[in-house]
């Protein structure tokens, strides 16, 4: 037989809750693989002695070996190799761009259909949750190194560094500005793409490796970074994100029904304003919602939206569709829900009432120029094609950039033009001794799984570090 | 968790807890608040920073009661605790000596411009405070605010107790004698707006502390923007204290009421909760 013919390239397609019933819930939209799925998945993989694969994961899993694992039904020991580097394969299962990492540079993604290498990492750390004594707590005998390391932000960036330094002896305490761990995790993407319990339980992970947690607490407020270095810690990892929302910049933008992106999913995520009044926090959505952006941000958004009450539920990107940076599989997922794309579109002003709320948005209609310096086409506004459409709530996504809560407290902290903090891509080193950074914080909004690529190499160079004379 | 080490009324609708929060103590200031939630369903309101002390590791707010928040905070006693308190946020007052600096307060703020008149006036500057209130039943903190100021103007609406009328007017006087170098106001919006009309015509510069509704109070969701000199700020980590001169007060005023039948919703079905 020739290798093609051995090669099964009916990828397993995993079961979703129809869009008709899903917009009314917050529960998950997918529902995870039975154990014949995932078997039968795992027996595609071809186990490759040189697997390209794992070139696309950044934190650099045992992708075959796992894989092989799920196929011989020997799950234990498939949650034992992901757990080896991936503290949180649950999530990352769930919201890792799979298709521009490891299941792009799976070889049989040639052939149109690579092995659903997230989808099978996420059926494992599943699987683990529901039998949590199956896996042995591996206590390594580590020599406690009794050094401090101060990690700042719980997100995927820190909970990694958090994680690993503490698995090699070091005493961590991760310090969080809000209320709830997770970051991005927790106030950003929506429950029914990734559900709070599951953060919840791989931060419980990471806990249980020893790592201490100190949330409501604000690095630059409570204590400025030197204080930290100043009182015990012998290192510190920042991980603050890249959380303050950008705007449009446009006239009526401070109207009451405008929100940042940001603050929409906050209240929604962090808050509970889904389930208003039995908490807190209020939300408004009335019928019809313009979100303004092509990236996931908008996609999350717009499908919060819908199942917060909204009749119509509008995305508003100045490019055309083959142009906007989120991913294919939330455009569909958006679309299936009722999103409506209003693609090649662009706002000029919010327009509002007596009472300072808006009611309206005037829109230009672009079309694609030239090519510009991200390769995209450019959108330019056609003359004389402004239009008014009617709206309760307008949500502009656009993007996010670092806060400054951390920079303007810190001396001696170099930025980039972007306000990101300068850091040796290979080390995570900043240009303050003792000071280490990754994740968004120092590239930018990113990926879940890149910030936490950026803290394994971060934390490795701690270690060095403490373990050298210097440290 | 975050003890309650006291709690004490000060008048109706008032009251002050003192807050185990030793870190938070440390390093708070003058025109800082904290971010508060109680219980888990609880959303996060922002509170200033009344006074603090670094000893017995402590910090006091001094709240109104004014919606389901609010309220279900005025039902804590000593001993018990708040889910999360988190600060020190947002600048801190501008302290310096101005030369003579004119306070005004009302309501609940009484209790939040006692720090800062005590550090104007130790900065060097002459402090002259005017506090008001709609009536005598509401007067607190007369001898606090009245030890750390050189001069204390007092105003009721009805005119049940010291000067009758509202804060601005004496204001205007002070400023129509002459000398004041600079006036901070701290109330509800519509007194912060006022005093800055008041003070306007005289260009002496007038710093107000907004209070827009806000989330995160760390810079994240971008609910707290005003506009300030016609620039979006972001009063929790740019303010919260601005220039009374250059605030759009009615975009102030008009996101303030965002919420008003949410609030009104959420109000009603808890006073039946607790009620039945
Ligand atoms: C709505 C949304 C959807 C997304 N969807 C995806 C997706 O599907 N897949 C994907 O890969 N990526 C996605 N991303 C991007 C991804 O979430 C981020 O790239 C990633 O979370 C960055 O991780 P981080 O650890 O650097 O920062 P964050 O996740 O932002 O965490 C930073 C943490 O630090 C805390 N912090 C900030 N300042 C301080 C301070 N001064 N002191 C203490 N703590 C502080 C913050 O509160 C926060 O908890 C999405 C982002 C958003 C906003
Ligand atoms: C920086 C700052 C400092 C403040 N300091 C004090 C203080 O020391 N003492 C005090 O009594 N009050 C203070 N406030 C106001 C206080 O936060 C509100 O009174 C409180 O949030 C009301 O919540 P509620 O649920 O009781 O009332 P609700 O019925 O929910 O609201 C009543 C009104 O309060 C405002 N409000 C509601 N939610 C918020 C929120 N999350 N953030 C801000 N305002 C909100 C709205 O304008 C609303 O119309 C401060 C506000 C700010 C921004
Ligand atoms: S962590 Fe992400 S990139 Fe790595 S194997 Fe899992 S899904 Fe792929
Ligand atoms: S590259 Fe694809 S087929 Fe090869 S080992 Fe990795 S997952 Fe399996
Ligand atoms: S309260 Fe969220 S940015 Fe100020």
């Amino acid at each position: 037989m020739s290798e093609k013919q051995k090669l099964n390239l009916n990828r397993v397609s995993m079961p979703k809750q129809k869009p008709e019933a899903r917009v009314h819930n917050f529960s998950e939209v997918a529902l995870g693989y039975t154990q014949e799925q995932a078997r039968e998945e795992a027996s595609r993989c071809i186990q490759c002695k040189n697997p390209k694969c794992m070139e696309g994961c950044p934190v650099g899993i045992d992708i075959p070996g796992f894989i092989k694992a799920i196929a011989e039904d020997d799950l234990p020991r498939a949650a034992r190799i992901l757990k080896d580097k991936n503290s949180l394969p649950g999530i990352c299962g769930r919201v890792c761009p799979q298709e521009t990492q490891c299941e792009m540079t799976c070889v049989l993604a040639k052939k149109g259909s690579p092995i659903a290498i997230g989808r099978l990492e996420r059926y494992v750390a599943d699987w683990e949750q529901s039998h949590p004594k199956a896996i042995e707590q591996r206590k390594e005998n580590v020599k406690p190194s009794s050094k401090k390391v101060a990690v700042i932000g719980s997100g995927p960036a820190g909970l990694t560094c958090a994680a690993d330094l503490a698995k090699l002896g070091h005493e961590v305490t991760i310090m969080e500005a809000l209320h709830v761990t997770g970051g991005v995790l927790t106030y950003g993407i929506p429950e029914f793409r990734l559900p709070k319990e599951i953060v919840r339980r791989e931060v419980n992970y990471v806990a249980s490796l020893g790592v201490k947690i100190k949330l409501d607490n604000v690095i630059g407020k409570i204590s400025t970074v030197d204080e930290l270095l100043q009182n015990g810690y012998d290192a510190v990892f920042l991980a603050p994100g890249a959380g303050a929302p950008m705007f449009l910049n446009i006239p009526g933008e401070n109207l009451s029904g405008v929100y940042s992106a940001n603050e929409f999913l906050t209240r929604t995520n962090l808050m509970k304003a889904y389930l208003f009044p039995q908490y807190d926090t209020p939300i408004q959505v009335g019928q019809r919602v313009a979100v303004f952006g092509g990236g996931n941000v908008a996609m999350d958004a717009s499908r919060c939206a819908l199942r917060l009450g909204a009749k119509e539920v509008y995305i508003i990107y100045r490019r055309s569709e083959v142009e906007m940076p989120a991913r294919a599989e939330e455009r569909e997922n958006a679309k299936e829900e009722g999103v409506i794309f209003k693609l090649l579109s662009n706002p000029k002003r919010f327009i509002g009432n007596e009472q300072g709320r808006v009611t309206s948005v005037e829109l230009y209609e672009m079309e694609l120029g030239e090519p510009d310096e991200s390769g995209r086409r450019r959108p330019i506004p056609r003359p004389g094609s402004e239009f008014i459409m009617d709206i309760d709530i307008a949500i502009p996504a656009l993007g996010t950039k670092p806060n400054p809560i951390i920079p303007s407290s810190t001396a001696g902290l170099e930025l980039t033009k972007w306000g990101t903090v300068k850091t040796d891509e290979a080390t995570g080193r900043t240009s303050k001794a003792r000071v280490w950074c990754g994740g968004d914080m120092a590239t930018g909004s990113a990926t879940v799984i890149s910030a936490m690529g950026a803290a394994r190499r971060a934390a490795n160079d701690i270690h060095a570090f403490l373990t050298s004379r210097e440290g | 968790m975050y003890q309650i080490l006291a709690r004490e009324d000060l008048s109706t609708g008032i009251h002050l807890f003192r807050i185990k929060a030793p870190e938070v103590a440390r390093k708070a200031r003058p025109g800082q608040f904290v971010i508060v939630r109680n219980g888990e369903e609880g959303e996060r309101i922002p509170l200033t920073i009344a006074d603090w002390n670094t000893e017995e590791g402590s910090v006091t707010i001094v709240f109104m009661e004014v919606g389901t928040t609010s309220k279900k905070l005025a039902r804590l006693k000593t001993g018990d605790y708040l889910t999360n308190f988190v600060g020190p946020l947002g600048q801190p007052t501008e302290i310096e000596k101005f030369g003579t600096v004119v306070c005004v307060a009302g309501g609940f703020a009484i209790a939040t411009i006692v720090p800062i008149a005590r550090a104007m006036k130790k900065a060097g500057n002459k402090v002259i405070s005017i506090m008001g209130f709609r009536t005598k039943d509401l007067v607190f903190w007369e001898d606090r605010l009245g030890s750390v100021s050189d001069d204390l103007i007092i105003t009721t609406d009805d005119g049940s107790y010291k000067r009758k009328g509202l804060v601005t007017e004496p204001l205007k006087e002070l400023l129509q004698d002459g000398g004041v170098n600079r006036v901070i106001a701290i109330g509800p919006t519509i007194m912060m707006k006022f005093c800055s009309l008041t003070s306007k015509p005289f260009g002496i510069k007038t710093i107000v502390s907004l209070n827009p509704i806000m989330v995160d109070g760390t810079g994240m969701c971008g609910c707290c923007r005003v506009i300030v000199g016609n620039e979006t700020k972001f009063a929790c980590v740019d303010g919260p204290d601005f220039d009374g001169h250059e605030v759009d007060w009615d975009l102030l005023i008009n996101r303030q009421r965002t919420y008003l039948k949410e609030e009104k919703q959420s109000l009603e079905l808890w006073e039946k909760s607790i009620s039945s």
